[in-house]
């Protein structure tokens, strides 16, 4: 479904993806984790298009299409979703508006016909269980005044509205109680279906008690600096990083 | 410029236009002041941006004072649907009672149109009218007074409440081509009273005409006042608003200004806190395109402790049009614990369309909060990039965004009918221009 080869990008001058190869098959759950600053947030960001980032060397396809060749709402449109670790306050517009352009957005994409309001209502209604909330969410700006667990929650209901192809969640963990935490995981777990894939990006590995992986990845200095299964993440959290991080830096 | 509008001050004078003596006499001083004033020159400060040209150059008339022939489906879309609330209906300045509604109001309430009111009400209005609107520097104001006749008159007595805004709406339509109307309203909320006012300005089809227009409201202590001003007249009219409010001691005023109408638009808001312990709260909203101007000119009067304004004018300007934004908050040295708060942010559309704008706060006590503070921008790029990864972009994108930046200030309008139609109104603006 995704395939990375040899990935750099730079944000300005700043090289910070520095060759990453990494696929990413249908039904798999893979874990990006690293120290602060080894480019994980980055690869996700770079991924869905932010225009903060120039790619300098590699490629991605994803779906059979070079992803970097599209604009940042076609790659959604063919089913790319990012998670956002800081998911952006935009009041005077309505959850519920968002969730319906959005949706129709995605249709029209696929030639299909945008529903109207009241239908779309019973179809979000069914979305609302999943991160187990109510209807009066709907009506509110979208994340204006939501607290953290709000706006990580928010994020996974606009994921299931929309039912990616392909999720990428950027740090969903970070500024999350345990119940938040609960709460997002089990959001995300029950939209894994066996034709769609997550990534988990991530610094602590306590969400990975929650949401499994297939396979982790562990990144330093802009590249993929050890991979393994999800023995990995509990042998980062039990050592840290350092081992790692020195182990690319001799290497 | 001046010689057409004495000439009818003459003609309207000598039909004996109505008056008791006080009103013919504040009329007459008017026009003298109107006649040493005559119109702002550019150079002076309050009007260094505006390019008041082409409506000096104009010759407006009089507008025939003709009410009649304007059907009442016509009028629907300005008039919102809210029970039990009275609306005053004016075209061409002429108050038109079979467009009108009473609505039900308290015992004690007088609403009237003001030339009605001259003669039930002249005691009061001989002693109010005129003596906040001051002629001194403007003459616009001085113009106004000099022209007085029609308006709405409210009179709300100590600790009565009314429950439903009044909307009064002055319509211009096409027999007024060429002409110039004279609102003149005055509102009185004595101690402890409550009331809402929906101001309406617009025009019947697309022609040049001119409204000056004049609001006082007098707020007693302990009362509260909402006001909303809607100012959507043809893009080819003029318009200069002025409304001046007097606070007593613990009142409320919330003022809500929205103008997407006229060539050219200027409001200016004076708001006199005139006691202590006031609150307030000025909240605008102004739409620019193609080449219209649009201005708005605040002013606060913090002249005693603890009062606390909240003011947020937003402007979203596209094509070549031109906002201005001028706002002075003035703390006399006797106004301790002063909490004033002004904001004024623009959104630019297009690389021709500019704005000037000029916060000012002129402060003489030393234990204030008094922040302000302006921006003028594009797009919030971060939403932007936000909405794209959700399959949003291009012209949705920037439809919602462009709306979202309004929507703060609309969002406070308190009647559910009035928001929702001025929120389609400006959606439908972002969407004619191609979104």
């Amino acid at each position: 479904m995704l395939e990375i080869t040899n990935l750099h990008a730079r944000a300005g001058e700043k090289p910070i993806l520095n060759g990453i190869t990494l696929s990413v098959k249908e039904g798999e759950v893979h874990a990006v984790m690293g120290p602060n600053g080894s480019g994980k947030s980055t690869l996700a960001q770079v991924l869905a298009g932010h225009p903060a980032y120039e790619v300098t060397d590699g490629s991605v396809t994803f779906l059979g299409q070079d992803l970097l060749e599209l604009e940042p709402e076609e790659r959604a449109k063919l089913g790319l979703f990012l998670a956002f670790q800081y998911p952006v306050e935009i009041p005077g517009v309505t959850n519920a508006y968002l969730l319906r352009a959005a949706y129709n957005e995605l249709r029209k994409a696929r030639g299909q016909e945008e529903v109207d309001p009241m239908d779309f209502m019973d179809l979000v209604e069914e979305k609302l269980k999943l991160v187990d909330w109510g209807p009066e969410i709907l009506s509110r700006s979208v994340n204006a005044g939501f607290s953290g667990g709000e706006k990580k929650r928010n994020e996974i209901l606009q994921m299931a509205v929309l039912e990616p192809k392909l999720a990428i969640l950027d740090e969903t963990d970070s500024g999350l109680d345990i119940d938040a935490l609960r709460t997002v995981a089990d959001g995300v777990n029950r939209l894994r279906r066996p034709d769609n894939a997550t990534i988990v990006v991530t610094h602590y590995q306590r969400l990975l008690n929650y949401i499994v992986p297939d396979y982790v990845h562990v990144l330093a200095g802009g590249r993929i600096v050890r991979s393994g299964g999800k023995e990995l993440a509990l042998e980062l959290e039990a050592k840290g990083y350092e081992w790692l991080t020195e182990e690319a830096v001799t290497a | 410029m001046t010689v057409t509008y004495l000439q009818d001050f003459e003609a309207l004078a000598r039909n004996g236009g109505p008056g008791e003596p006080w009103l013919q006499h504040l009329r007459q001083e008017a026009v003298e002041r109107f006649r040493r004033l005559g119109f702002p020159a550019p150079r002076e400060e309050d009007w260094r941006f505006n390019n008041l040209a082409p409506i000096v150059t104009t010759p407006f008339r009089l507008a025939p004072a003709d009410g009649s022939g304007v059907a009442a489906e016509a009028l629907s879309p300005f008039l919102y649907a809210l029970p039990g609330s009275a609306t005053l209906v004016f075209v061409n300045g002429r108050y038109v009672p079979a467009l009108s509604t009473p609505g039900s109001l308290p015992g004690g309430v007088r609403l009237d149109h003001l030339s009605g009111a001259f003669a039930s009400d002249g005691e009061l209005l001989s002693r109010h009218l005129g003596r906040y609107a001051r002629s001194e520097k403007n003459g616009f104001t001085a113009l106004n007074t000099a022209f007085v006749r029609d308006g709405a008159f409210l009179y709300v007595p100590a600790g009565v409440e009314i429950a439903d805004p009044v909307q009064v709406l002055f319509v211009t339509d096409p027999r007024a081509e060429g002409g110039v109307t004279y609102p003149r309203n005055f509102y009185f909320l004595e101690r402890g009273a409550g009331a809402a006012v929906i101001e309406s300005y617009i025009t019947l089809g697309d022609f040049v005409s001119f409204t000056n227009a004049v609001t006082e409201a007098v707020v007693g202590a302990g009362a509260r006042l909402t006001h909303l001003k809607i100012q959507r007249e043809s893009e080819r009219a003029y318009h200069v608003g002025t409304t001046h409010v007097q606070q007593g001691r613990e009142s409320q005023v919330h003022s809500h200004s929205v103008s997407l109408g006229a060539a050219i638009c200027r409001n200016n808001l004076d708001l006199v806190l005139d006691g202590p312990g006031i609150e307030s709260g000025l909240l605008g909203l102004y739409l620019g395109r193609g080449s219209q101007e649009v201005d708005n000119h605040t002013f606060i009067l913090h002249a005693h402790p603890n009062c606390s304004t909240r003011e947020v004018y937003k402007g979203i300007l596209d094509g070549a049009s031109h906002g201005i934004f001028n706002g002075k908050v003035y703390v006399t040295r006797e106004a301790q614990k002063t909490d004033a708060k002004q904001t004024n942010r623009n959104l630019l559309l297009s690389d021709r369309a500019r704005v000037d704008t000029k916060p000012q706060l002129e402060i003489f006590a030393d234990d204030v909060k008094c922040t302000h503070g302006a921006a003028v921008g594009s797009l919030d790029q971060q939403a932007a990039f936000y909405l794209k990864t959700r399959g949003i972009g291009g012209a949705l994108a920037r439809k919602i965004l462009t709306y979202a930046f309004a929507a703060e200030v609309l969002e406070e309008i308190p009647w559910d009918p009035v928001r929702t139609e001025l929120e389609q109104e400006v959606m439908s603006r972002l969407e004619e221009r191609g979104g």
